[in-house]
């Protein structure tokens, strides 16, 4: 477990989600040697965005040797999709919806409050960690555009002025 | 609940009816006595999850506990209505009472007066704009009224984490069918008389492309369904899976016995959490009584399904590139020929088809091909459903025929543009599409005739827009999405649509030279005819349409530094008209920049060099004062 020991040192909680991933992969049963043990890598890498919040080297390094495959695809096949994130989210992530239906109902509007509310633009994480922004294309709740998630829980229909405001305070007399 | 496997056709067909009292209440004629008094049907999809649903469920169920009514009412939570404006939606059967925009605090209402006391909520039921009359039946409601639901057909019917439901409404009988009464090529020639296209986007012939999959000897073969909805705005295909999975599993399992496939992969967005836990479901289950596994009501045919996870990449919708995902590789797509029917997943014979399409196909198998014929059009049979959003009344999923008109779907399904303003164009095929404007309005839908008016049938997106929405931003919103999106392998698509949303931003800005439309079009073709895959070829068309269709509002940015939809920032000024300002200091006191100056009791003035065109000033504004010219 060399490759794992930066996370190791940094937090002594880290052994425990490299063995929940590692369960997880053995889960998938499989074969080490097939050509076709790729075809599992995205389903590996979800479950350890999962574990992790994010995929740092170290877990990709972990993920392509337990997949006998080399780190580069491993970090070529992150870099490519949206979904996955090699830098950590805050606690409360804020994804935005940039589908057409939300765009055209104001919701590039939405964005900029949340960025000058937090004073940090999309993709970013605020210094305490406790609030980032994404942005994301169409989640499929078109009925309730503009549309945000934060975390699990589902904010629709918002107009600017003030409500952005009003939302973030929730979370934030919470972190108090 | 216990499945039981079910082991030959005719056994299904008992089970079939067996099972027909889950629906009794449900589903006219469906014969046998049901166990309950009552169904409450209560939204499931996600749009209607996101307004409570789930917790409405939870207050009817202890509402109908707290009076001993367990053993006489059932509270299901169903698919996607559709009707998704005016949701979350919940639906007393066999009353056929249609409740709208529920909240969790209406459960007790709804079981007390309702349910106990025989009459109706009143405030809970649709009340249709104009006349101002409530409408108790879905049917009744002009929403639902020239719909055709055929891929919907089970969706807000059945509760889709129980198959025996998915059997009750004949599921699975299609697959008996050809297991016991056709051969493979039999399937396939009965796909290509039903006439059925592709309804991903293309509109290529199912059949066809069925067949090319099953020309290619092979020892192994594969079926994927393309669940990966990309197209931002369209959410067809989530609403089918998390409403009636099984008839997506069923469909594949015909497809794969027609070509000669034993193995299924379903591609779904990440994004799209409750479809995968209802798939889940539905998998399980459908393994457990043996209608997918080995020997299939012992017919010989084996077929299984596995899910695939994609990780949020427009381009995965291309089906090149959505193998190369599945393999666990960069959603890169590559040229065609070889087609993935000769050489696909993992270098075998595969076909890929979409949700949509796989939902008709059991549909079609049961009822016949003269009846799938008789709707639709000539070279476009069947329906298809829309995603109506944007600005419009209501914004929901709408099942078609073929042939319908744009203004059928806008003013009477979709009750017109909201806030009574002008409507404008609406764009379909996402952003590989094109708008469509007033004078397109009565052109009937078909793949041909919405590509003849240079949009496209796409995955059935329909983004509808007013006055207040700029089209040349939109084409540059659209453009963002393709360079976000493109996969940087062919230099066309990398550096040609940068280079197109430079020159787009450069008259959004107010500072494009004369001739930026023509170097527009020009590279907008190359782009077009040079790039690798689909998104390449078709991601400059929402510039060329709105080019076409709105000229003039490009001219305006262009020549007179004007937009005259009030979007474009940097076009704008704000000004304080002296004569309606009071001096409340509104204005002042909230402009992030204290740009704005005057004394209390006279008239502001903004200092121009200094605003950021924040418009707070304008929303705080008590007086009208502020102006944008």
């Amino acid at each position: 477990m060399e490759n794992n020991a930066a996370i190791c040192t940094a937090d002594g909680a880290a052994k425990e989600m490299f063995d929940k991933l590692d369960q997880f992969i053995d889960s998938l049963g499989t074969d080490s040697n097939s050509p076709r043990r790729k075809g599992d890598l995205i389903r590996i890498l979800h479950q350890a965005q999962h574990i992790f919040g994010y995929l740092p080297e170290e877990v990709q390094i972990h993920v392509a040797r337990k997949l006998k495959i080399h780190h580069s695809e491993v970090s070529g096949v992150i870099s490519f999709y949206n979904y996955f994130t090699t830098e950590p989210r805050g606690k409360h992530n804020i994804s935005i919806c940039l589908g057409t239906a939300c765009f055209v109902k104001g919701a590039d509007k939405i964005l900029e409050e949340f960025e000058k509310e937090l004073g940090i633009k999309a993709g970013q994480v605020t210094e305490d960690m406790e609030f980032s922004i994404d942005v994301v294309r169409c989640i499929g709740a078109c009925g309730l555009a503009p549309v945000i998630t934060i975390g699990e829980k589902v904010f629709g229909k918002l107009t600017p002025g003030g409500e952005v405001k009003k939302i973030l305070s929730q979370y934030k007399s919470e972190v108090k | 609940m216990k499945f039981e496997k079910i082991n030959s056709y005719p056994q299904l067909l008992e089970r079939y009816k067996a099972l027909q009292y889950l629906l009794g209440l449900r589903v006219d004629n469906a014969g046998e006595k049901p166990t309950f008094e009552r169904d409450i049907l209560v939204c499931g999809g996600t749009g209607c999850v996101s307004s409570d649903s789930a917790k409405i469920v939870e207050n009817l169920q202890s509402e109908i506990k707290a009076r001993g009514l367990e053993q006489k009412v059932q509270v299901l939570k169903t698919g996607c209505f559709g009707f998704c404006e005016k949701g979350p939606i919940v639906l007393v059967q066999p009353d056929n009472v249609f409740y709208v925009q529920v909240t969790p605090n209406d459960a007790k209402d709804i079981v007390e007066q309702h349910i106990v006391g025989g009459s109706r909520v009143e405030r809970l039921l649709y009340e249709e704009p104009l006349l101002k009359r409530k409408i108790e039946r879905s049917k009744d409601i002009p929403f639902y009224k020239k719909q055709i639901r055929i891929a919907l057909r089970n969706c807000g019917v059945i509760n889709p984490e129980n198959i025996h439901e998915y059997i009750a409404t004949q599921g699975f009988q299609a697959l008996g069918k050809c297991l016991s009464e056709m051969t493979g090529p039999q399937v396939i020639d009965f796909m290509k008389k039903s006439g059925l296209r592709g309804r991903g986007g293309g509109g290529f012939p199912t059949g066809i492309k069925w067949e090319a999959a099953r020309k290619f000897e092979s020892p192994e073969k594969f079926i994927i369904c393309n669940a990966d909805e990309g197209d931002p705005g369209a959410f067809m295909d989530r609403s089918i899976l998390e409403g009636d999975p099984c008839s997506v599993l069923e469909a594949m399992a015909i497809a794969g016995y027609a070509i000669g496939a034993s193995q299924g992969y379903i591609y779904i967005r990440a994004e799209y959490p409750l479809a995968i836990h209802r798939l889940q479901i539905a998998i399980e289950q459908a393994r457990k009584i043996g209608m997918l596994g080995k020997n299939i009501m012992d017919s010989g045919f084996n077929f299984d399904i596995e899910l695939k996870f994609g990780a949020g990449a427009f381009v995965c919708g291309e089906e090149t590139a959505l193998i190369h995902s599945i393999e666990g590789n960069r959603g890169e797509p590559t040229t065609k020929p070889p087609f993935p029917a000769e050489s696909g997943l993992w270098k075998v014979p595969t076909c890929v088809n979409n949700v949509e399409t796989f939902a008709n196909v059991p549909a079609i198998i049961n009822k016949g091909v003269e009846w799938f014929n008789s709707i639709g059009t000539e070279k476009s049979k069947g329906t298809k459903v829309f995603a109506l959003a944007g600005k419009i009344n209501n914004v929901g999923l709408v099942e078609v025929p073929m042939g319908t008109t744009l203004r059928e779907i806008i003013y009477d399904i979709g009750g017109g543009i909201r806030g009574g303003k002008d409507f404008k164009a609406v764009q379909t095929g996402g952003p590989s599409g094109g708008c469509i404007t007033k004078e397109n309005l009565d052109t009937p839908i078909t793949y041909e005739n919405l590509t003849a008016i240079g949009s496209m049938m796409g995955s059935g997106g329909m983004i509808v827009m007013d006055e207040a929405n700029c089209m040349v931003n939109i084409a540059k919103f659209y453009l963002e999405f393709t360079l976000d999106e493109s996969c940087g392998k062919c230099t066309p698509c990398r550096i040609g649509n940068k280079r197109l949303h430079e020159m787009l931003t450069q008259i959004t800005d107010g500072k494009a030279e004369e001739d930026t439309m023509e170097k527009l079009a020009a590279l907008a073709d190359t782009i077009k005819k040079t790039s690798l895959c689909g998104l390449g070829q078709t991601s400059p068309n929402p510039v060329l349409s709105t080019m076409k269709f709105f000229k003039n509002e490009y001219i305006e940015h262009i020549r007179d530094h004007k937009c005259s939809a009030g979007v474009c920032k940097n076009l704008m000024q704000y000004f304080i008209l002296s004569d309606k300002c009071i001096g409340c200091t509104a204005c002042a006191r909230n402009c992030p920049q204290n740009c704005i100056s005057g004394k209390v009791k006279q008239p502001h003035v903004i200092d121009q060099s200094k605003c950021i065109k924040c418009g707070l000033c304008y929303q705080k504004c008590k007086f009208s004062a502020i102006e944008i010219r």
